[in-house]
Formats: C-alpha cells, structure tokens, sequence
C-alpha cells in the first residue's frame, strides 16, 4: 500500500507543501540573521524606534528565535511543531510592532506596511500548518511492527502461531480466538476503557513455515489486518519473526492517543507480545516476577508493584 | 518474612514482607542462610540507579536451603544446599546457551524499560531495580529463585557457607575481569579498586599465573588486604598513576587493566573530582568515569581494559582517541556467573582459595541498615559485609 493511496493526496501536492514549509524555513532564518546582526536597522524598516538598549534587546531575542525556528523546520523532523510555533511568534511580532508604535509614535505608513506584511506571512504559516496537518492525518490507521528472534525451528514456530487459538496465551490485548470447521476466526479483545471489542477475520496468505497474513472481514468493530514472517537466523539461532498490524481504532486518532496515555504504545505493545511468545516458546510459560507478576506487559512496566512476594 | 527494604536514597529498612511463593514453574523458595551487601548495593543505597521503588527487597548474593520446588524443577530437593548466582537466566534461550548468562533474553519481564534506557535488554538482576526485573533480593529470610534448576548450584556440606557463598557474585565476578582481559602468564595486570570485588580480581589473575598484579586505591587496610595475597599497590592520593604504572612498568604501562570501581570513582584532584560530580548530581552524566580514563591513559599499547565495575547511564569525556590510536581493546559486562561457579568451586574445594578472606563483619539480617551505612562510609576497616537471617 503506497502512501499517496492511503491518504488521497498526489505527489505534486505534497511537493507544493515541501515548498512552502522550506521556505518559510529559509525566511526564518534570513529575518533571525538580519535581527541579529543589524538590530537598529531592521527595527527602522519595520516603522518602530530601536535605538534604545532594551529596544535593541528585544529584536535580537526575537532574531534568535527566528534562527531556532529556521533551523528547526529545516532540520527535518516535528516539522509541524515548528511551523505551529511560528504562527504564535507571527502572534508575538504582530502584538509587539503594534505596541512599539503606539509608543513610540513613528511613521503610520511604514507601521501599515508592516503590519499587512506580518499578516501576509502569518496567512502563510497558517496555510503551510493546516496542509502538513492534513498530509499527516492518515485516517487514524494505527500501524504497529516488532520483530524478535526465537531459538526454535521455523517449523515449530510456525506451527504455534498458525493455531490462531494459541495467540491469547501471549498477545496482552486478546482475550480469546476461536477457530470454526470453515477456517473462518472469531477474536475478542480487550478495547480502550476495558471494554469488548470483536471482530472476524480470515487468513488471506498461508505459506508454511514462512508467512501468514490474515484480515477483518465486513462488521469488525476494530478493521485490522496483520502478517507474520517467518526466516532462519543467521548461525542456526533459530528464526526470526517479523509481525507487522495495520488497525483503525475505535475513536479514530484520538482513540488511539487515549490508549497511548493509558500505556497502550502499540510499537512497545507488540514487542511485549512477541516477548511473551518467545517466552512460551523457549520456556513453556510466561516469566513472572514480583514487580510484573503477571509477566510481560506494557502497562505493568509502568505501574509496577515493588519488588516484594506477592501476597 | 524479614527483609531488607530499600526505603529511598540513603536509607533501608528491615520489615515485615509476605513470604515468597512460587509463580513459575521452574521457580525454588530457598530458605536463606547467608546473604551480603554488595557495593554495587550501595549505588541503589545512593540513589543512583535508576527504577527503584520504596519497598523493594534488596540483595543479590545468598544462599541457602531448599524449601520448596515447582513442577518444573526436576533436579532439587527439599533439604539441598544451594548458592544462587545474582543474574537470573533460563538456560535454553539464545544468550545462554552461548554462555551469556547475564544477557538471558528471558527473564526479564521489565525488558520494555531497560530496552528504553539502553537499546536492548540484559538479563533481570535479583533485587536490581524493576528495569531489570522487579525481582525481589536475598537479604530476606526467604527467596523465590526462578529457573532454580539451571541457576542454584548444589554445594556439599563440608564447606561452610563463608566459603562458598561469594560464588554468587563477587568471586566470579572479579574472575570474569580476569578473563576478559585475558589474563595468563606473564602480564603485568592493574587492578583499580580494592573493594571485594578488586580483591577477587587480584586473586584470580594470579590464579591465572600472572607475574604481576598492581593494586590502585586510596584506603590503607584495603591495599593491605590485596599485599596480603601478593599485588603491589599504589595510593592515588600519594602518586599519579599512569606516571607511577609507566615507572613500575619500564615506561610500557600493564599489559592489562581491570576497573573494579564503576561509577562512583573519587579521584585525588579534588577539582577533577568536583567537575564529574557535579554533573553526576545533577544528571547531566551518571558516572564519575576517573577510573576508565585513567586505565585506557595507563594502558600498554594493545593491552586490554576489561571493566566489572558498574556503569549506568552516560559517560563524558571519554578518551577515545587513546583508545583507538593505541589499538586498545575493551571488555565489558556483568558477570556471566553460571559460567564460571563451578570451576570457581573446584578452586574452593581443592583449598587454591579460601573467599571468605574478604569478610570483615559478620551482622544479624535485621541490622542491615547499620551494615550499609558501615560499608558506604568505609567505616571500621569495612571490606564485606556477610548478614544471618
């Protein structure tokens, strides 16, 4: 699945984004430098009086904070934060320029030109904010994958996993799986706030020992799909296995930003998971201790009881 | 049960928890008979590791009795003797079966937050925090021990406890250092600490057949204890080291060097002390590194720094440039334990060693707090410190 397809937008209009965001970067940076560099004289330009020391203080903080933001959106990654904190510096400048010149009773003309110059560029942060938000909205899919290694055969690993009625004695979030004669899955799981959720599901790839993939079909109350690979380690250590699990929670993203704040990272989710499996598998049960004495599980390792016999 | 709780930074408390029960098959309760504080116990007394909750279980050296076994444990009786090694390891995963019994992919249930602070996990420690495991520790009267029949060694009866119950940890702890610095006849071996554990490492390099071994501490009765089974020693308060190693050395510095030491070095010059230790309190870096410097400075080209001290977190100012100019090599970890008891306990038994050399209080279980605060002022001539339920 590409990503253009998952949220309908083309190459070209992400491309129109990258542009404006770079550019607003570059802005940054150009009006931080002049800032910092020639306080007196951008203060002038902008119609205010910036003789003064405090004055000048005032432009150059406001320079460094330019240059943080340009670095920042260009720098790569939270794009998004930086240019939303653009918007409240364009806020700031705005207040401050309109403060300064009721003060300092300077040119109206040049105050004006300012002023619809701020609003220009401030219509411009908000545009490039709105489209990287949109760009970033993906429905609310949630997407986890994790990977470990296990010292069995694939065959037997493979095995324990293709019967689908053994994944509740590792995955957290399942509470049972039910296989009927026509292969089709009935699965019940815990939901946000502890309630039910349930779905059924069909197996849509089945290669032995190397890959199963399987889907919900029409009325789950949580769309989901997942695969599992199977491959030989590396110096017979046994077999890799990489899960990979599209789902849409209930409550779309901010169902899925309550169950992150409650402890339900699904990344970490699913990686305790593929502990708890490795553990039955190499072990024959869940590994228990008194801190975490119902084994493996991501809300436990942040509520943990004190390392003392459970009672 | 009686139980040694940590309560918070600089303070323990002995109370009253549940007793233990089995929660895994291949679970042991083991009645304790001699338990110690460790001085990497004293790292958790200083609040320096990082997990620790108001309550835990402190310790990870003991041993004791067998009172109960799981289902699984085919191997133990009731009655059996037993000494139980600090990391807990499964025996059948990855990591064990290469020997890497600390490195069990297994039992650690807490694998999530140690992951987070490190990349991966280690093996769960007893009583170490919850990123290792939340497991409770073995100053107690009692212990659950999981995977009791791959980790709880059998000893006979003929040997007391105090000469076999330091196969826990600090024996072959200090014998791991030697090993991974690949100790043998004829090197020239620094050992930076004079703790138990620098003790073990001294004697396991002659153990080993090392010709020389150089003690480095700053506490009288220490050195004398490490003179006592044959190094020579250095006072870092009185010389510079890497000036006195090189002098000692003809100018070569030791073939190999063990820091013993960990986190919380001191060093001689007070402002050098004073800039680590500051950063330390206030979190910018968890270690005090003066001892991995001043190895990988000391160090004879192409030698070997092989380190057991404890390290959490993040070190600064570490000379890399030493280090990877004069093709050094560097060894780590905590201690493989399993791996080493039982060729540690043919040395007990056939009188190469007698471990219990480094004992120097013998206290009740239930003056715990009294002993660590002993062993963290270095009171009363204190090396180690052995506790009796």
């Amino acid at each position: 699945m590409t990503t253009t397809a998952r949220n309908g937008r083309s190459p070209a209009q992400r491309d129109g984004t990258d542009g404006l965001v770079h550019g607003l970067g570059v802005f940054s940076l150009a009006l931080g430098t002049a800032q910092v560099a020639a306080p007196d004289a951008v203060a002038r330009l902008a119609g205010v009086r910036g003789d003064r020391p405090a004055h000048r203080a005032t432009t150059v903080a406001y320079g460094v904070r330019e240059l943080v933001q340009g670095a920042g959106i260009l720098g790569g990654r939270g794009k998004s934060t930086w240019v939303r904190t653009r918007i409240a510096g364009d806020v700031l400048d705005i207040a401050t320029v309109l403060a300064g010149g009721a003060r300092n009773g300077v040119s109206r003309t040049r105050l004006g030109l300012t002023l619809a110059a701020l609003a220009g560029v401030t219509a411009a942060d908000v545009a490039a904010a709105r489209r990287l938000a949109r760009e970033a909205d993906d429905g609310g899919e949630g997407r986890a994958v994790a990977a470990i290694t296990v010292n069995r055969s694939c065959a037997e690993v493979y095995r324990h996993w293709r019967n689908l009625e053994n994944l509740p004695t590792f995955m957290a979030h399942l509470r049972s799986v039910r296989v009927d004669p026509a292969g089709r899955s009935h699965w019940e799981a815990v939901g946000p706030a502890g309630t039910t959720v349930r779905w059924d599901a069909e197996i849509v790839a089945d290669r032995e020992d190397e890959e199963l993939s399987w889907r919900s079909v029409e009325g789950a109350d949580v769309e989901n799909s997942g695969s599992v690979r199977f491959r030989d380690a590396a110096g017979g250590r046994g077999t890799e296995i990489v899960v990979d699990l599209r789902y849409r929670p209930p409550g779309g993203r901010t169902g899925a930003l309550v169950a992150k704040l409650l402890g339900e990272e699904p990344n970490q989710q699913l990686r305790d998971d593929l502990r708890r499996f490795k553990q039955v598998l190499e072990i024959g049960e869940v590994v228990r201790s008194e801190g975490s004495p119902t084994g493996q599980s991501t809300r436990q390792q942040i509520a943990q009881r004190p390392a003392q016999p459970v009672a | 049960m009686r139980a040694n709780c940590w309560t918070g930074k600089r303070s323990v408390e002995v109370r009253d928890v549940p007793d233990p029960t089995i929660l895994n098959r291949r679970d042991a309760i083991v009645k304790i008979t001699s338990t110690a504080i460790c001085g990497s116990d004293l790292h958790l007394y200083n609040g320096l590791i990082p997990t620790m909750r108001e309550g835990d279980v402190l310790g990870h050296e003991f041993m004791g009795e067998v009172v109960e076994t799981g289902p699984g444990v085919d191997n133990l009786s009731v009655g059996d003797r037993v000494v139980v090694p600090f990391p807990i390891a499964c025996g059948v995963c990855g990591a064990c079966e290469r020997g890497l019994t600390s490195l069990c992919e297994n039992s650690n249930p807490n694998a999530g937050i140690a992951e987070k602070m490190m990349g991966h996990s280690p093996a769960a420690l007893f009583g170490y925090s919850h990123m290792l495991g939340g497991y409770p520790g073995g100053q107690a009267e009692y212990a659950r021990v999981p995977f009791a029949d791959f980790g709880a060694l059998k000893v006979e009866s003929e040997l007391p406890d105090e000469k076999v119950l330091f196969l826990s940890d600090i024996f072959p702890t200090g014998y791991m250092g030697a090993d991974m610095a690949e100790v043998g006849p004829g090197d020239v071996v620094a050992v930076w600490g004079a703790g138990p554990v620098g003790q073990f490492a001294i004697a396991s390099c002659f153990l080993r057949g090392a010709e020389r071994v150089i003690a480095i501490d700053r506490i009288d009765y220490r050195l004398r204890m490490a003179q006592e089974t044959g190094a020579e020693t250095l006072d870092y308060e009185q010389v510079s080291v890497p000036e006195a190693l090189a002098e000692m050395t003809g100018g070569r510095g030791p073939d190999k060097c063990i820091d013993a030491v960990g986190m919380e070095a001191h060093h001689a010059n007070g402002a050098l002390h004073a800039y680590d230790r500051t950063k330390q309190a206030v979190g910018v870096e968890t270690e005090r590194p003066h001892v991995l410097r001043e190895a990988i400075a000391s160090c004879a080209n192409g030698g070997i720094v092989s380190v057991i001290g404890v390290y959490g977190g993040l070190t600064d100012k570490f000379p890399m440039g030493s280090f990877m100019n004069r093709s050094l090599t560097m060894r780590a970890g905590q201690c493989h334990v399993h791996r080493y008891m039982p060729r540690l306990l043919d040395h007990v038994r056939n009188g190469d060693i007698d471990p219990s050399f480094v004992i120097t209080h013998r206290l009740p279980l239930g003056q715990a707090p009294q002993g660590y605060r002993t062993f963290v002022e270095k009171a009363d001539g204190c090396e180690k410190v052995v506790l009796t339920p």
